[in-house]
C-alpha cells in the first residue's frame, strides 16, 4: 500500500476530500488557500501520473481492488494524461488568480461554497478523463456539471442573468447527460459490461441497430456538453454572467474534457469497422465543425460584450477540434489534441485579462476597454498577446494548432477544409483586432457609464495570468512538447481504433 | 397481426419511449421553470425504467447473492449453526406444516442423502438470511428461542411436520409470549408467516437461483441520486430567479432582460408574451 501504488487515484481522491472541508473553514483567506494547496497537489500528482505514463504506458488501477472488467477501472493513456495535465495545470493557476476577482464578484458568504464548488467541478473533470468505466464517466459528468451550475449562478450578485443562465445551461446540460446515459444503456444491453476496453472487445461485429441508437444518443449528448454547434446556445451566456474566474475555467476546461469523451468513444469504445463511425465523422463532425467554426466567428464579430465575444469564439474554436478528428487520421486527431491542450491556454489566459479589467472597470462591455493600454498596460498586452494566440500568429500555440489542422486537411485530402481553416483565423483577427483597436487606440469615453481603471490590476492576478501568456509563447516554441506526445497519443488511439497507422 | 405482436412484445420500450416524448415535450413547450423541472423528471424517469426494464429476468429473483453462504455453511458442517439459525430452522419447520407439509416431505424424501444434506444447509443459511429480513423482531425471537429437539434432524421431519401440521389449526391466536417457542402452542401468527416465506425461498434455493440482473438497478440507483441533486439544484435555481425577477415564467424573464439591456421592451413580441400572462 505504498503512496505511488495508489497515484491514478489521488487526482480524484484528494480535491473530493478536500471541497467539504473547505466549507467548515472560516470566511476569508483560509478557504482559498486550502483549495490552492489542494489544486497544487492534484496536479503534482498529474505531473507525476504524466512521466509514469509517458515512460512506460498505459496504466491500468482496479479501483478498491475489484478487478475490470466487473470492477471500476482507471485507466491512464497519453490521451488522457494529457487532459489530465492540462485540466488540473489550468485548475492550478486559475484557483491563485481567483481570490481578488471572486472577492469583488461573489457574495462574501458564499465564498467558502464557491472553492468547495470550484474543487468539486475539477474533481468531476479530472474523472471524467481518468475513468475507463462507460457508466462512471456520467457519474463524473454530472459532478462537475451540478457544481458548475452552482458556480455559474453566483455570478448572480453582479448580474441575475446568471440564473437564467445557469438554468437553461442546467436544462441543457441535463438532457445531454441523460442521452448520454441512454446511448451507455443501450451499449450494456447489447454487450452486458460497462468497461470501455471490454465495450470495444464486445463490440466487434455488432453493426446493428441498437449499437447504432446507443452511438447516435452519446454522440448527441456529448455535443450537447460540448457546446458542438449547433447545440451551443447554452454556451454563451453561461459564460458571460458566470464569474470571470469560472469563466476562465470553465472556458479552458469543460468542453475539452467533453471533446477528449468524444474522442474516447469514437476511437477506443467504437472502431472504424463501423460503418456508422465513418459516417458521422463525414456527415455530422466535418460540416458541423466547418460551420461552427464560421457562424460562431460571425456573431463573435458583431458582440458588444468582451466575454460572449469570446464565448463564441470558443464554439468556433470547438469547430477545429471536431474538424481534426473528424478527418479520421493521426495527423487530423493529433490536430485535435494540440488544439484541446493549446485552446486551453489561450482561452484562460484571454479571460483571465477581461477578469482583471472587470475588476478594476467593473465592465466586461466592449466600451470599458476603451483606452485600456495607458491605464492597464500589463493586462493589456497580455490580452493581446493571447489574442494573437487565438488568430494563430507564428511563435503562439495558436500558430502551432493551424499548422498542424492545415498539414491534416490537406493530407487527408480536404483541401477546401484547409482554405476554410485560414479564413476562419481571419475572422477572428476580426474580433480580437477590434478589441484590441479599442483598447490601444481610442479614447476612453468620458459619459461616466464606465469607472475608469486607476491601477493596474493586483499581482495576485497578474502573475498567472503572465505564466498561462508565457505558456502560449513557450509552447509555441518549444513545439516538440505537446506535439510528440499527441502524435504519440494519437497513434495509441489510432491502433485502438483499427484505423491505418 | 405481427406487428400487433411485435409492439405488446416490447410494451417497456414503449412505454420508455412514450414518458421520454412526454418529458422532453414538457421542458422545451413549458414556460415555467417548475414545469421544465417537472418535464426533465419525467424524462430522467423514462431512463430509470428502460435501465430497470433491461435487467429483469423471465422467472428470476431478487438479486440477492448466497453463494458465499452456502459454501461456508458446507464447510462447516451442521452443527455450526447457532441459535438464530435453529431457530430459524425450527419456524421453517412450522411453517412448511402451515403451507403444506406434504410437499416439502415429498421433496427431501425423495432427494438422494447427498442432496438432503445439501437441502438441509441451504435451508439453514436460506432462513437464516430471509429471517433477517423479516426485521429485528424475529431475528431477536429467534435467537433467544430455545434450541428444540425435533429440528436437530430433517429426518424426522415427517413426523413431526405432520404433528404440527395437525396441532397448528388449533393453535389460539394469543400474542406470543417469551420468545419463539417451537411448541405448537407457542408458535404464533408472525412467526409462521415470515417462517412461511422464508421456507419458500428455501424451496427456490434447492433448485438453480436465477437472478434478475443486479447491475442495471445499481446504476439506477446512481442515476436517481444524480437526478435528486439536479432537480434540487434546479428548483433552488427558479427560487433564486422568484427573487431575483419576481416570476418564473420565461417569456416574462426574457422581457425583463431586454428591458434591463435596451431600456425598453422590444416591441410587440414582448408585449403580447405579458398580455398572454396576464
Amino acid at each position: 500500500m505504498s503512496i505511488v501504488a495508489q497515484l491514478p487515484v489521488l487526482p480524484i481522491v484528494m480535491p473530493i476530500m478536500a471541497a467539504p472541508i473547505t466549507l467548515l473553514l472560516p470566511r476569508g483567506r483560509a478557504p482559498h488557500l486550502w483549495a490552492c494547496l489542494f489544486t497544487w497537489l492534484t496536479f503534482a500528482a498529474c505531473i507525476a501520473l504524466f512521466r509514469e505514463v509517458a515512460a512506460t504506458g498505459p496504466i491500468s488501477y482496479a479501483l478498491g481492488d475489484w478487478a475490470p472488467p466487473i470492477g471500476i477501472e482507471y485507466r491512464i493513456d497519453l490521451a488522457n494524461a494529457l487532459v489530465l495535465l492540462l485540466v488540473s495545470g489550468i485548475a492550478s493557476v486559475v484557483f491563485p488568480f481567483a481570490y481578488r476577482s471572486v472577492q469583488l464578484e461573489v457574495d462574501q458568504r458564499q465564498t467558502p461554497l464557491f472553492y468547495g464548488a470550484l474543487l468539486i467541478c475539477m474533481t468531476g473533470l479530472l474523472g471524467v478523463t481518468i475513468t475507463g468505466d462507460a457508466f462512471n464517466v456520467f457519474v463524473f459528468l454530472e459532478i462537475s456539471s451540478l457544481s458548475t451550475y452552482a458556480l455559474i449562478a453566483m455570478g448572480a450578485r453582479r448580474d441575475r442573468r446568471a440564473l437564467t443562465a445557469a438554468f437553461n445551461y442546467l436544462v441543457m446540460g441535463t438532457i445531454g447527460a441523460t442521452f448520454f446515459v441512454i446511448g451507455i444503456g443501450l451499449l450494456y444491453q447489447s454487450t452486458g459490461t460497462l468497461n470501455m476496453a471490454d465495450l470495444a472487445q464486445q463490440l466487434i461485429g455488432q453493426d446493428n441497430r441498437m449499437v447504432q441508437a446507443g452511438f447516435a444518443f452519446i454522440l448527441v449528448g456529448m455535443g450537447l456538453k460540448l457546446a458542438m454547434f449547433p447545440m451551443h446556445l447554452w454556451l454563451p451566456n453561461a459564460y458571460t454572467y458566470a464569474p470571470s474566474a469560472v469563466t476562465a475555467f470553465l472556458a479552458a476546461t469543460a468542453t475539452k474534457v467533453a471533446v477528449y469523451v468524444i474522442i474516447r468513444f469514437f476511437f477506443s469504445v467504437f472502431n472504424f469497422d463501423f460503418a456508422f463511425i465513418g459516417a458521422a465523422f463525414t456527415y455530422v463532425l466535418l460540416p458541423l465543425g466547418l460551420a461552427g467554426m464560421f457562424v460562431a466567428s460571425f456573431v463573435a464579430v458583431f458582440q458588444e460584450d468582451v466575454k460572449r465575444m469570446l464565448a463564441y469564439s470558443s464554439v468556433a474554436q470547438i469547430g477545429y477540434m471536431l474538424l481534426g478528428l473528424s478527418f479520421a487520421t493521426v495527423e487530423g486527431l493529433t490536430a485535435s489534441l494540440v488544439h484541446i491542450f493549446n485552446h486551453a491556454l489561450m482561452k484562460a489566459a484571454l479571460f483571465m485579462a477581461v477578469a482583471c479589467v472587470v475588476l478594476r472597470s467593473g465592465s466586461h462591455s466592449i466600451h470599458a476597454f476603451a483606452g485600456l493600454s495607458k491605464r492597464m498596460p500589463v493586462t493589456t498586452w497580455a490580452f493581446i498577446i493571447s489574442g494573437l494566440s487565438l488568430i494563430g500568429v507564428p511563435l503562439t500555440v495558436g500558430f502551432i494548432s493551424k499548422w498542424y489542422l492545415l498539414n491534416a486537411a490537406f493530407a487527408a485530402g480536404h483541401w477546401y477544409a484547409g482554405f476554410l481553416i485560414v479564413a476562419s483565423s481571419l475572422i477572428a483577427l476580426a474580433y480580437i483586432g477590434r478589441v484590441a483597436e479599442v483598447m490601444l487606440l481610442k479614447e476612453p469615453a468620458d459619459d461616466g457609464k464606465f469607472v475608469l481603471p486607476k491601477e493596474e490590476a493586483p499581482l495576485s492576478m497578474l502573475v498567472p495570468m503572465w505564466i498561462l501568456v508565457a505558456a502560449n509563447i513557450y509552447f509555441g516554441v518549444r513545439t516538440d512538447l505537446t506535439g510528440d506526445i499527441a502524435t504519440r497519443a494519437a497513434e495509441a488511439l489510432m491502433m485502438m481504433a483499427g484505423g491505418a497507422p | 397481426m405481427d406487428w400487433f405482436d411485435f409492439i405488446l412484445a416490447r410494451y417497456n420500450y414503449w412505454i420508455f419511449i412514450l414518458l421520454m416524448m412526454i418529458g422532453l415535450y414538457v421542458v422545451f413547450a413549458r414556460g415555467n421553470l417548475v414545469k421544465k423541472i417537472v418535464g426533465l423528471n419525467i424524462f430522467q424517469t423514462s431512463v430509470f425504467i428502460y435501465y430497470i426494464s433491461i435487467g429483469k429476468i423471465f422467472g428470476g429473483t431478487a438479486p440477492i447473492y448466497m453463494g458465499d453462504e452456502l459454501d461456508a455453511a458446507a464447510h462447516h458442517g451442521p452443527d455450526s449453526g447457532e441459535g438464530a439459525g435453529h431457530g430459524a430452522e425450527a419456524a421453517a419447520h412450522g411453517a412448511t406444516a402451515h403451507a403444506g407439509a406434504e410437499e416439502m416431505q415429498s421433496k427431501i424424501d425423495n432427494a438422494a442423502p447427498g442432496e438432503e444434506t445439501l437441502a438441509k444447509e441451504t435451508l439453514h443459511s436460506k432462513i437464516d438470511n430471509s429471517a433477517l429480513d423479516h426485521g429485528n423482531d424475529l431475528k431477536d425471537a429467534l435467537k433467544t428461542a430455545p434450541r428444540p429437539e425435533e429440528a436437530d434432524s430433517l429426518h424426522s421431519l415427517p413426523d413431526t411436520g405432520d404433528k404440527i401440521a395437525n396441532t397448528l389449526s388449533h393453535v389460539d391466536k394469543t400474542p406470543p409470549k417469551a420468545g419463539l417457542q417451537f411448541t405448537p402452542d407457542g408458535l404464533t401468527d408472525a412467526a409462521g408467516d415470515a417462517a412461511h416465506s422464508a421456507a419458500v425461498a428455501a424451496h427456490g434455493a434447492v433448485e438453480a437461483i436465477v437472478y434478475t440482473n443486479p447491475l442495471p438497478h445499481v446504476l439506477i440507483l446512481t442515476a436517481i441520486v444524480v437526478g435528486v441533486a439536479t432537480t434540487a439544484v434546479g428548483l433552488a435555481l427558479a427560487v433564486r430567479i422568484r427573487e431575483a425577477y419576481g416570476t418564473i415564467e420565461e417569456d416574462e424573464l426574457e422581457a425583463a432582460d431586454d428591458i434591463a439591456e435596451f431600456g425598453h421592451q422590444p416591441g410587440a413580441p414582448a408585449q403580447q408574451a405579458a398580455e398572454g400572462a396576464a
